[in-house]
């Protein structure tokens, strides 16, 4: 990059201040969702009232959103092992293989990424009450499945291109069969991938809303709650208790997952989809 | 693993005994065969539910509703009244141009920042990028319950000026109208344009910048002749992924947008829900699939044409 530099002028300048104000219209606005959850008011305004734990205490005391935040983590976890397995499956499948049709097919499953969410969630909808499957947890998880997938393959694409597929040729020249080779070569190798894509995985469903919106039957998950709050003023400080919580578990997760699928991959390979 | 037949040392090559053992010789053969095998539970996940239900939207789109079930005999009832009643394509462009102007706020602002990480970020690339991506992952009903919370009639701007003596009485402009809805989704959108132009930005071979700059280009002018276009490809991704999911967007209105920043949205997901009309309600949503696929169309060719001139 050091010739890059010599025709790109200044390193920081108008643009580094740029980039500072960017940060700040991100982050800011989301940061009033922690400040005022320790204000001592019910109302969510100027002047700040004092500290207080208090929208905390009966943020843990909620028994629907006890259940709500079980439901949101069992989901969760058997989408981001669902769309982990099939990603993985399906970017090995692309990378490795030459296929017919392989553009096709590539653009078929990345479909639920430039389809709006509403639409999904309806069309879901409709199946799903056709095939008389009440809603219930398993239509949400199938939902989160449908989005998570793209993803999932997005990033083990990424990797499995980003190292060499003579290693795998390699162990299989020395006489390791395929399924030792997968296991001592393809898999470790992959590992920051498919870390980073259940991390992932597991984020876009606890977060998702849209969808869940129209799938969810009696048992709900933590955004649809959180929904069915809003409509109450005097739940908003718990509401903002509870999205203080979200914010800085999503942060940690996010920024884990994001560290570990792109260490070691150079930023110009991982980017390359 | 479906591979280990096809490249098991010392596998004897026999008649094919049944489907299964012709199978085996058909994977050791294909290679596109093996692929497709260890696509398969992927492919039969995206037809179950994604193929499928779409098709069936389609289908519903085509009856009527009864009282509680659904007539149906095929019409296009739905259709026409989208047609007959005004306040549908109102609603329909009113959300395209919403969303456009979200999409052009969006990338215009996210331009600067990628260009700033590609080209003047030298050492910790990735904490930028992580610094930009993890908002983006965070729940996206928080992120509009913020700019609730922010631009309310006792809210954090009014009661903040209101506590520097700026204001006496709340502004009323700030929440509940189309502007809010924009100002909302641009902001809860911004990560997604980044990342692409970001990527095109960073593919670009730093040579050809070199060469304009020797050849007596003007930074201005390298911009334009060189970084612009070439950096077109995630322009045009970055739009996309940010116009098409907007459009469809129904919590952003229903949050901040009052009554005049209602979308589309609102209608479709009403009538799956209150309005119980759920084939006018998949018409209403294919009609609106069908005006962003024309909409992404006229935009592509736009760009297509202005790269051919610029080159």
């Amino acid at each position: 990059m050091s010739t890059a530099t010599s025709v790109q002028g200044p390193r920081f300048g108008a643009l580094g201040v740029y980039a500072i104000l960017y940060l700040a219209f991100i982050y800011i606005p989301v940061l009033f969702l922690p400040l005022f959850s320790f204000n001592d008011s019910i109302y969510i305004a100027f002047p700040l009232q004092g500290f207080t734990f208090e929208w905390y205490e009966k943020m843990a005391a909620s028994s629907g959103l006890i259940a709500a935040l079980k439901n949101s983590v069992q989901v969760g976890s058997a989408v981001a092992i669902g769309a982990t397995i099939l990603g993985t499956f399906a970017a090995k499948a692309v990378t490795r293989y030459k296929m017919p049709g392989r553009g096709p097919v590539i653009t078929f499953i990345m479909l639920p990424l430039v389809i709006p969410g509403i639409i999904l969630g309806i069309a879901l909808l409709i199946i799903a009450n056709m095939a008389g499957l009440g809603l219930s947890l398993y239509t949400i998880g199938l939902g989160h499945l449908l989005v998570s997938t793209p993803f999932a393959m997005l990033i083990m694409v990424s990797r499995l291109e980003g190292f060499d597929k003579n290693l795998e040729e390699a162990s299989q020249d020395l006489g390791e069969s395929a399924w030792s080779t997968f296991w001592r070569v393809t898999f470790p190798l992959a590992l920051p991938g498919i870390i980073a894509s259940l991390l992932l995985s597991f984020t876009i469903s606890f977060d998702e809303f849209i969808l869940a919106f129209f799938l969810a039957g009696t048992d709900t998950t933590l955004p649809v709650f959180i929904w069915s709050q809003m409509r109450f003023p005097a739940r908003l400080p718990s509401v903002l208790a509870l999205g203080a919580c979200i914010l800085v578990t999503s942060f940690v997760v996010v920024s884990f997952a994001e560290w570990f699928r792109r260490r070691g991959v150079s930023l110009k390979t991982s980017s390359g989809i | 693993m479906a591979d280990h037949v096809a490249t098991a040392p010392g596998a004897v090559v026999v008649a094919p005994r049944g489907p299964l053992a012709w199978y085996r010789q058909a994977l050791m053969r294909s290679e596109g065969l093996r692929g497709y095998t260890l696509l398969s539970p992927t492919l039969l996940l995206m037809i179950l539910v994604l193929a499928l239900p779409i098709g069936l939207l389609v289908t519903y789109s085509f009856w009527t509703q009864t009282y509680l079930d659904f007539d149906r005999s095929f019409t296009f009832a739905n259709y026409l009244k989208f047609f007959d009643r005004p306040i549908y394509p109102y609603l329909l462009g009113k959300s395209m141009m919403m969303s456009g102007s979200v999409t052009l706020a969006t990338v215009l602002l996210a331009y600067p920042m990628a260009y700033f990480i590609a080209f003047r970020v030298t050492k910790h690339k990735l904490i930028w990028l992580i610094l930009i991506t993890v908002p983006f992952w965070t729940s996206y009903l928080l992120r509009v319950f913020a700019w609730k919370i922010i631009l309310g009639y006792n809210g954090v701007i009014n009661s903040g000026l209101i506590e520097l003596g700026l204001i006496t009485e709340p502004l009323q402009f700030l929440l509940y109208n189309p502007f809010s809805v924009v100002l909302t989704l641009a902001h809860a959108w911004a990560a997604f344009a980044i990342l692409p132009i970001y990527v095109s930005l960073e593919k670009i071979d730093r040579s050809l910048l070199e060469a304009a700059t020797d050849l007596g280009d003007t930074p201005v002018m390298r911009f334009l002749r060189v970084t612009l276009p070439l950096s077109m490809p995630g322009l045009i991704a970055a739009s996309l992924l940010v116009f098409i999911p907007t459009v469809g967007d129904y919590v952003t209105p229903k949050l901040v947008g009052g009554t005049t920043g209602i979308m589309i949205g609102n209608v479709i997901q009403s009538m799956f829900g209150k309005a119980a009309n759920w084939p006018l309600g998949a018409a209403l949503s294919i009609i609106t699939m069908i005006a962003i696929t024309l909409v992404i169309g006229l935009f592509l060719w736009g760009t297509k044409s202005f790269r051919k001139r610029v080159a």
